[in-house]
């Protein structure tokens, strides 16, 4: 059972780095645009395509 | 005269060389349209940032300082397809999307913690039955307490804040039995781990928090959206003033920009965005908007206009005062401020259920304690009993039972097109029996519209359509609307008061004043609605007569038949002269009705009502209406009313027909009905487990099963408040 004392704290650490995860992710802003986020997971990964300005 | 567009005033510094502008974007819905604004906006030179918010309608854009003006990135998004328009965080909105982050906040701990706690727990559960050492059981419980103190006192605080801001106010809400129940079950739970007892609870206190916070963040963020379409709309609006900057130059610039002072024009055929007194020009208003009385006013030097009032014929300078000088505002403002004063008095059903039940509660758990000393059992045990008492009862479900519901319900309200201004409005819309109806903009709308284009040949409409779109008055802008003209005819000129008339081959085309056609004879011949306004036109030696006015909402007739058919009492109180109002409650079938009724008598009669026990719900959109909106037990709104109404009205509804109201009626008639169940279920679960608590057998797994049960079935009775409502016959 001593094995406890080293299992305990690395659940409570784990534990604790998904809330730091998630407190971040909500700080940068990742549930501001939850429709959005659902498409952009789908969305062409090629950087918009930069036309030269006398093309249009 | 030269007129240019000024943003400016939304634009603001983002750091580093950089300018930031957040725009609200019409037709934006699918992934498609993201992809091409985005790309659309990024391939422009300097510009660092352009990012869609699907789910607000909104795009946050970014560039170089001094590289860009703003006009050209809209410019450019109407090129691709899209109308936007320059949109500022109003503060209501801005506190609702920091109160959701909050919530959001205090539920990624709270939930943390309860998923830790509970790892904790359940070897404790499961050891007191088999072989656990005492000092495994203590260590467990002194890190279970480590994690859920802290986490407690975190995410609590919307509920303590909540409780103590009632307690201070000598009053009682939901949060004081719920913060007392949490602080006993923590306080508790110390004090037996102190003296290594086998049972502690701060898995159940931290679990009821986390269940709270889940209805609590929801409820929030279903209020955030409505804010977010609220103000989209707003933006959309696109209040601006066209407002002099030098002495012949004037500059198209957003209402928020204007200041007291200034001086604006006010063209024909525009809406007046500000308070102020006409110093220069002479024309009819058409202040509908403010007093529902539809005949125009002459307005000349020294005449104070209104936000909301139409331009109709000529030209104005207007001097913007600020809004308290004009007297109609400040009476209006005085009897909304004590009409509001009244309103806040309204208890809501949770907070009723609360008041019964905390006092219940609490004295169950002293009787507990009492019970247990007098029958010969030790003070702490007596005292563990009494607050496990108190914590198997605590208010979980009951907490639960009215957000979700509100949540599920103005979901499904929104989607009807219902905005909701107040946390409270299904409550009191659920109860009302008897609706008041204004008007002007409200049964009507608030658009002018042909009433006789059945009696005109179609292409002969077609053609004064086209001929109308050459010209600026109202008026001619209502039957270019009607006969939906696209191409305006070349050479049309207009004469200013008179009317617009063009040439083609050979014919001559007038509309305009029956004296400008010619056609005066025959205004006697036809019989015509006495409101309406004339407008006469003649091709070549043809002329005819259109009347113009505005028309009934397209199912007002069925919606005042839905709400009879549901026994709820109509009537009309219209600012406007009693012909026409006689005409709409005719046509509608309303026999009560009340016309040329200032605001003062609107609240009169919205008072004596409310002595009689009725329940009243007040639809209007005038200024006038604000304070009787405000008197009202409900309020509803169109989205086209002014400003003012639409900020006091409890629910707000968008587009031409009126049938939201009903839709909302019975939404919040079905919501209303699932709240009390929803809290008969929470009393029931009590009354089952609170024997069981007495008898002092319960452990913290029952407490666990019974507060998570609980909170589960209420939340899924919630859910059947999405159902479809019935259709209006």
């Amino acid at each position: 059972m001593e094995i406890l004392v080293i299992l305990v704290p690395l659940a409570l650490m784990l534990g604790l780095a998904g809330l730091a995860a998630f407190l971040w992710s909500l700080r940068s802003g990742q549930y501001d645009d939850l429709d959005g986020a659902a498409w952009r997971a789908i969305a062409d990964d090629d950087p918009p395509p930069r036309e030269a300005p006398a093309k249009r | 005269m030269q007129v240019t567009r000024d943003f400016s005033h939304y634009v603001r510094a983002a750091g580093a060389g950089l300018q930031h502008i957040d725009l609200a974007v019409e037709g934006v819905h699918c992934a498609g349209c993201m992809a091409k604004i985005e790309r659309g906006l990024s391939a422009i030179p300097d510009v660092t940032l352009a990012r869609v918010n699907l789910t607000d309608r909104r795009v946050a854009l970014e560039w170089k300082e001094g590289a860009l003006d703003p006009i050209s990135l809209i410019d450019r998004l109407e090129e691709l397809g899209y109308k936007a328009y320059p949109y500022e965080t109003e503060s209501a909105e801005a506190t609702e999307v920091a109160e959701s982050r909050f919530l959001l906040r205090c539920l990624g701990v709270a939930a943390f913690a309860t998923m830790n706690v509970m790892m904790l727990s359940i070897p404790v559960w499961s050891g007191n039955v088999s072989d656990m050492l005492p000092e495994q059981r203590d260590f467990f419980h002194w890190l279970s307490a480590l994690i859920a103190l802290p986490a407690a006192a975190y995410a609590g605080q919307p509920f303590f804040r909540s409780a103590w801001r009632a307690l201070s106010n000598k009053t009682t809400n939901m949060d004081v039995p719920i913060s007392i129940g949490v602080c006993l079950a923590l306080g508790m739970s110390v004090v037996e781990t102190i003296h290594h007892a086998e049972h502690a609870y701060f898995d159940a206190a931290i679990m009821l928090l986390t269940f709270l916070l889940v209805g609590r963040f929801l409820d929030q963020n279903m209020r955030r959206r409505t804010r977010a379409v609220a103000g989209n709309l707003a933006a959309l609006k696109a209040e601006t003033a066209a407002k002099f900057v030098g002495p012949d130059e004037i500059s198209q610039v957003p209402v928020a920009a204007i200041h007291p002072g200034d001086i604006v024009l006010l063209r024909p055929g525009e809406r007046c965005a500000v308070d102020g007194t006409v110093i220069e020009g002479r024309s009819d208003i058409d202040q509908s908007l403010i007093t529902g009385e539809t005949l125009y006013v002459t307005a000349e030097q020294g005449t104070p206009v209104y936000a909301g009032s139409m331009n109709i014929s000529g030209t104005l300078r207007v001097r913007v005062s600020a809004a308290s000088e004009a007297t109609l505002l400040a009476e209006i403002t005085r009897l909304l401020d004590n009409a509001l004063q009244a309103r806040s008095r309204y208890v809501r059903l949770a907070d009723r259920a609360s008041r019964l039940y905390a006092p219940v509660v609490h004295a169950t758990a002293l009787v507990t304690i009492l019970g247990w000393v007098i029958a010969g059992a030790t003070w702490h045990d007596a005292i563990v009993t009494g607050v496990a008492v108190l914590i198997i009862t605590c208010p979980c479900a009951l907490g639960l039972a009215i957000p979700t519901v509100q949540t599920v319900a103005s979901g499904a309200m929104f989607k009807a097109g219902v905005l909701l201004n107040s946390g409270d409005a299904i409550e009191r819309l659920a109860e009302a029996d008897h609706v008041i109806f204004d008007k002007t903009g409200t049964l009507t709308l608030p658009d002018l519209d042909v009433t006789n284009a059945a009696d005109i040949p179609a292409n002969i409409f077609q053609l004064a359509g086209r001929l109308a779109l050459s010209s600026h008055h109202p008026v001619a802008a209502a039957v270019a609307q009607a006969a939906d003209a696209r191409s305006p005819i070349v050479g049309a000129v207009e004469e200013a008061g008179q009317g617009v008339c063009a040439v083609v081959d050979g014919v001559e085309f007038r509309l305009g004043r029956p004296s400008f056609c010619g056609a005066e004879a025959l205004i006697g011949s036809v019989t015509l609605d006495p409101d309406a306004s004339i407008v006469a036109f003649s091709k070549g030696s043809e002329k005819f007569i259109l009347s113009v006015r505005q028309g009934l909402r397209p199912d007002a007739q069925a919606v005042i038949a839905a709400l009879k058919d549901r026994h709820i009492g109509i009537e009309i109180l219209s600012g406007d002269r009693e012909p026409a109002v006689i005409a709409a409650a005719h046509a509608l079938g309303i026999a009560e009705w009340r016309a040329g009724v200032t605001p003062a008598d609107k609240i009169a009669r919205i008072e004596e009502l409310k002595r009689r026990g009725t329940k009243v719900l007040m639809v209007g959109d005038g200024m006038n209406d604000a304070p009787s909106l405000a008197a009202a037990h409900v309020s509803m709104s169109p989205i086209s009313a002014a400003h003012l109404s639409q900020a006091t009205a409890d629910l707000v509804f968008l587009g031409r027909p009126l049938a939201p109201v009903v839709t909302a009626i019975d939404s919040a008639r079905k919501a209303l009905h699932l709240m009390r169940q929803n809290v008969w279920l929470a009393i029931g679960y009590n009354v089952l487990a609170v024997p069981v608590a007495i008898s002092g057998v319960v452990t913290p797994l029952i407490a666990a099963a019974a507060m998570s049960g609980s909170s589960i079935l209420v939340m899924l009775n919630s859910l059947r408040a999405r159902g479809a409502s019935r259709e209006i016959a």
